[in-house]
């Protein structure tokens, strides 16, 4: 397939079932999975060592290495390290379009977050530069409920992947 | 800090999210979904009031394995489940049982409860000891 400006589709086929494009009618929740397989453009995600501070502390970190600089300092960061679940804060701008896709045609009224995953690479510290990547990784249909499930790829400045987060929503019936 | 062994359960988490901790999760993420931060337009679409944001509550389950495993490297992974809806003002405690430790990377099986309430629940979290 010849690549495109903008939001791109990977293979239309269904990475499970091997199943091409289909809308099922069951239940009053129809599921559309024509946009397994997109991928969207990039975020970059620049990160302060103030954001990380507020962030940490509307978690209720006390851990130093998030609060306290001269503490990094000694540990060899050069400036405050990122909670983990900062991920959350850095992948967002990118998981939000993919979201919103119309591809997707998430029901939002309907919706709900069901799950979430994160696997963590290196530790981000302020300073750093995320870029994230997001693909529409499985939709499906189980029970009577929408399956969503996106992946998002985060990578710094120096290549290394610090975080992959899988985000399951789930649409309820109407 | 102590190496955790299979079967030990970490430090219990408690947290009370005071009444204003989901219009300053709000401002630290960038998530101003209303159900989140205005009373009335949550209890308009059904809601008990405002919610707590799943994440933050994630958040929680986290912060309980890096504060038993040592610091922040030590988390490789965490997966939960979102089920019931976490209020502010109550009280949510973080539980967890070491299930198996391998190689030096301990998984615990976790919940966060307000009460009866499961907020979180499935969780999973690999830890590294090594």
């Amino acid at each position: 397939m010849a690549e495109r400006d903008g939001p791109s589709h990977g293979p239309r086929r269904h990475p499970l079932t091997g199943t091409g494009p289909a809308v099922g009618y069951r239940q009053g929740v129809s599921v559309s999975t024509v946009a397994v397989g997109k991928t969207f453009a990039p975020t970059v995600y620049a990160v302060g060592r103030e954001k990380i501070r507020e962030y940490a502390l509307a978690v209720g970190e006390t851990e130093p290495l998030h609060l306290d600089l001269e503490a990094a300092h000694r540990a060899g960061f050069a400036d405050l390290v990122a909670p983990p679940m900062f991920a959350a804060i850095y992948s967002s701008p990118a998981v939000g379009p993919a979201l919103f896709d119309p591809d997707v045609a998430l029901d939002f009224a309907r919706m709900v977050h069901a799950g979430q995953e994160f696997r963590w690479g290196p530790l981000v510290v302020a300073g750093d530069e995320i870029s994230t990547g997001v693909v529409v990784q499985d939709i499906h249909e189980q029970d009577g409920k929408g399956f969503y499930v996106f992946t998002s790829t985060s990578t710094n400045q120096r290549g290394e992947i610090v975080c992959v987060g899988t985000w399951t929503t789930i649409v309820r019936e109407g | 800090m102590t190496r955790l062994q299979s079967g030990d359960a970490i430090p219990d988490l408690v947290v009370t999210p005071d009444r204003h901790l989901t219009i300053r999760y709000a401002g630290a993420s960038g998530d101003f979904n209303p159900i989140h931060v205005d009373e009335e337009f949550a209890r308009a679409v059904g809601l008990p009031g405002r919610i707590l944001h799943g994440l933050w509550t994630m958040a929680q389950v986290a912060r309980a394995q890096t504060e038993a495993a040592g610091g922040p490297a030590t988390l490789r992974s965490l997966s939960v489940q979102f089920r019931g809806l976490g209020l502010p003002e109550e009280e949510l405690r973080v539980t967890g049982t070491v299930r198996s430790v391998q190689d030096g990377i301990a998984t615990v099986d976790a919940t966060a409860v307000q009460g009866d309430n499961e907020i979180i629940r499935n969780a999973v979290a690999e830890l590294d000891q090594r």
